[in-house]
């Protein structure tokens, strides 16, 4: 049953939110929920005088979220000052991308932001060295079987995740921003070359704000991450209002797609904001990059795959068409990571080795009040 | 608001169409559920909750179905789903109604941070409440459960929602788990009608459940404030004694306790400081219910 997607009418129009009845906060405290988008949420309603209407225990929801936000921000500080530590005496530019990016660029989009990685990205020539470093500060690849191992050795753009032995965190360390294999081959060079300094920390980085962007839509729309698509759809439009002030940065955006040949995601990322969070985008840029955009019959066919997959992942918005859109930009994104002599054989071998179950790891404390396994 | 008031039938007609919608303690709860097993034990725990309309705002939206695929039909599964999210493993399906209370534990202590929420049991006398914060296997909810058969008033058996402000404890009174010997312990003290079938080999062991006493239920909207802390240990063979703890073990232990104190950060840390410098904090070893609670009426 497909209802309203109130998530997507509200992040456009929060006051629309004041005369909302205790259903529809429910509706859509539930998509915002299931979208990972409850704290974003909290933050467009606080940021409008509608504010004072929202019901109490909806109140309290949106509280928790960012709660939870804050917290999570603070950690990732503290974890990016221990890789410094750790790689430190490499003395090699290390770049932090996406969710940690934002937390330490400062950017508005990270108050509402929940993530679960660190991703950074290095020189390849340096990757060898990183890895064994942060071996010796801790982080344990958490890919243990040859296969895999294998395969994101060869094929991908980064190493088999990392995870800390003490504090359970997650690294990807990446080398380049697409897998080796894919259509498209920014050169990882040039966004290094182009990556901003924290002022706060020696070898820290974080990409250029049109790198960032471009960074951004091309994970979306070239590399089939789309369980978080909205929530990721959001935060390009927050970073295109913060940073397109002037018409240098959209300039320059266009530009440095060109150099990075990241065209055509950056035509998906513009089409897709502007279609569902009604940002408008300025009439020079939309020109260049309709460029870059597909022939007519697969536009069409884009359109109702993205549209359908870009909804809130809740039932309320969910039909069988999503489910389609969906396993299509699934298969998709796999045909653009690697040709098809590569492709087939990694499905079989993934179709017929089971992978661990999606439940999440319940954090040490908590188990006690759901089945305390360690003391029976 | 109204009790729920309905027959049995009914309660499992709600469950398996759009969802039977009650108020436990500050939180709204729609749970649905195709599993008699579930509907069965729901009518009996929560038979006395208020109910709430129909068009309200629910802070949880809970599932308790049979998984997908063959474990609906071979050695049946239960699973829980959160709003479409399911982040434990299935469970056997005699374990449904256990996995209900889990389950919204984890609900409470993930998403509701306007509270500072411990391990610990609560109950409640003169309108002072004592928080009984201990690790699994400490003895609290039998303990919890003794005094509750007593007349105490039940606020909470897993869980205590400290007001970062005010330090009152919001009631959240729920079924009081029972492990093990427990079971057999408070079936001879209590009311042995209140406790519900055991169910045997969860990674629990041997877990019932115990049905809060209605009183409780009626008065869960009253918020109350913590006179007392006080760590239970079963020790056998032990005489009922209670030694002072000093405040700041008191708030090193409580921190311990807390599930959400890292995310509340300095608030977290305040709202202990200032709990444990209101609240006399005692541990208690004991071996007899009767003389503990002797002890614990005495501090009153």
């Amino acid at each position: 049953m497909k209802e309203r997607c109130l998530l997507t009418d509200t992040l456009f129009d929060p006051a629309a939110a004041g005369h909302y009845s205790a259903a529809e906060w429910d509706l859509l405290l539930r998509q915002a929920r299931a979208a990972n988008l409850l704290a974003q949420l909290g933050v467009r309603l606080a940021q409008h005088p509608a504010q004072t209407e929202i019901p109490h225990s909806v109140a309290q929801h949106l509280r928790s979220a960012r709660l939870i936000v804050k917290r999570q921000n603070r950690a990732i500080r503290w974890e990016v000052s221990l890789l410094q530590q750790a790689l430190y005496d490499l003395a090699v530019p290390i770049v932090v991308l996406k969710g940690a990016a934002y937390v330490l660029a400062g950017l508005p989009n990270s108050d509402g932001r929940l993530f679960h990685d660190i991703d950074i990205l290095v020189p390849r020539s340096a990757l060898k060295e990183v890895e064994a470093r942060l071996r010796r500060w801790g982080w344990r690849s958490t890919h243990n079987n040859a296969y895999d191992q294998r395969y994101y050795r060869r094929w991908m753009h980064e190493l088999p995740p990392l995870q800390h032995i003490q504090r359970q965190t997650v690294l990807d360390v990446h080398h380049s921003i697409l897998p080796l294999t894919a259509r498209l081959h920014p050169d990882p060079g040039k966004l290094i070359a182009n990556a901003v300094a924290d002022p706060a920390n020696e070898d820290i980085y974080w990409l250029a704000p049109e790198d960032m962007l471009l960074h951004s839509m091309t994970h979306l729309f070239h590399d089939g991450e789309l369980e978080n698509g909205l929530r990721d759809l959001v935060d390009m439009e927050i970073l295109l209002n913060h940073f397109g002030t002037g018409k240098a940065f959209w300039a320059r955006l266009t530009e440095r797609a060109e150099l990075l040949e990241l065209g055509r995601p950056l035509y998906y990322g513009l089409r897709y904001v502007e279609r569902v969070l009604q940002r408008a985008i300025p009439a020079e840029t939309a020109e260049t990059a309709s460029a870059w955009g597909p022939g007519w019959l697969l536009g069409r066919l884009m359109d109702f795959l993205f549209l359908e997959a870009l909804q809130p992942a809740h039932t309320s918005c969910n039909t069988l068409s999503t489910s389609i859109a969906r396993w299509m930009l699934y298969v998709r994104s796999h045909y653009l990571r690697m040709p098809l002599r590569l492709l087939i054989p990694h499905l079989v071998h993934k179709a017929v080795v089971k992978e661990g179950n999606g439940e999440i790891e319940i954090p040490k404390g908590l188990r006690k009040i759901i089945a305390d396994a360690d003391k029976g | 608001m109204k009790p729920l008031d309905l027959k049995p039938g009914e309660i499992a007609r709600l469950l398996r169409s759009n969802g039977l919608r009650l108020q436990i303690g500050p939180f709204a709860v729609s749970l649905r559920s195709r599993l008699r097993r579930v509907a069965e034990q729901i009518a009996f725990f929560y038979g006395d909750y208020p109910r709430i309309e129909a068009d309200a705002f629910v802070d949880f939206h809970i599932q308790i179905n049979n998984p997908a695929g063959l474990r609906h039909w071979v050695r049946p599964q239960a699973i829980f789903s959160f709003d479409g999210f399911k982040p434990f493993k299935p469970l056997p399906e005699d374990q449904a109604f256990a996995m209900f209370e889990w389950g919204l534990n984890w609900c409470i202590a993930t998403t509701s941070h306007q509270f500072l929420i411990t391990h610990a049991a609560v109950v409640a006398k003169n309108g002072q409440a004592i928080i009984f914060p201990g690790e699994p296997g400490a003895g609290k909810s039998t303990l919890c459960a003794a005094l509750v058969s007593r007349g105490w008033q039940l606020l909470s058996d897993e869980m205590a929602l400290i007001d970062p402000g005010d330090l009152s404890i919001t009631p959240v009174p729920r079924p009081i788990g029972l492990k093990n010997e427990s079971i057999a312990i408070m079936k001879n003290y209590g009311d042995e009608t209140l406790v519900g079938p055991p169910v045997t080999d969860t990674i629990k062991g041997t877990v019932a459940h115990m049905r809060p006493p209605a009183d409780s239920i009626v008065h869960a909207d009253r918020d109350t404030r913590p006179g007392y802390i006080i760590f239970p240990t079963y020790s056998a063979a032990a005489d009922s004694q209670l030694d002072k703890v000093e405040k700041t073990r008191a708030l090193v232990r409580i921190a311990e306790q807390s599930f959400n104190y890292h995310i509340l950060g300095r608030e977290g840390f305040r709202t202990v400081e200032r709990l444990v410098s209101r609240c006399p904090a005692f541990d208690l070893r004991y071996s007899q219910l009767d003389s503990a609670i002797a002890e614990i009426d005495a501090l009153l």
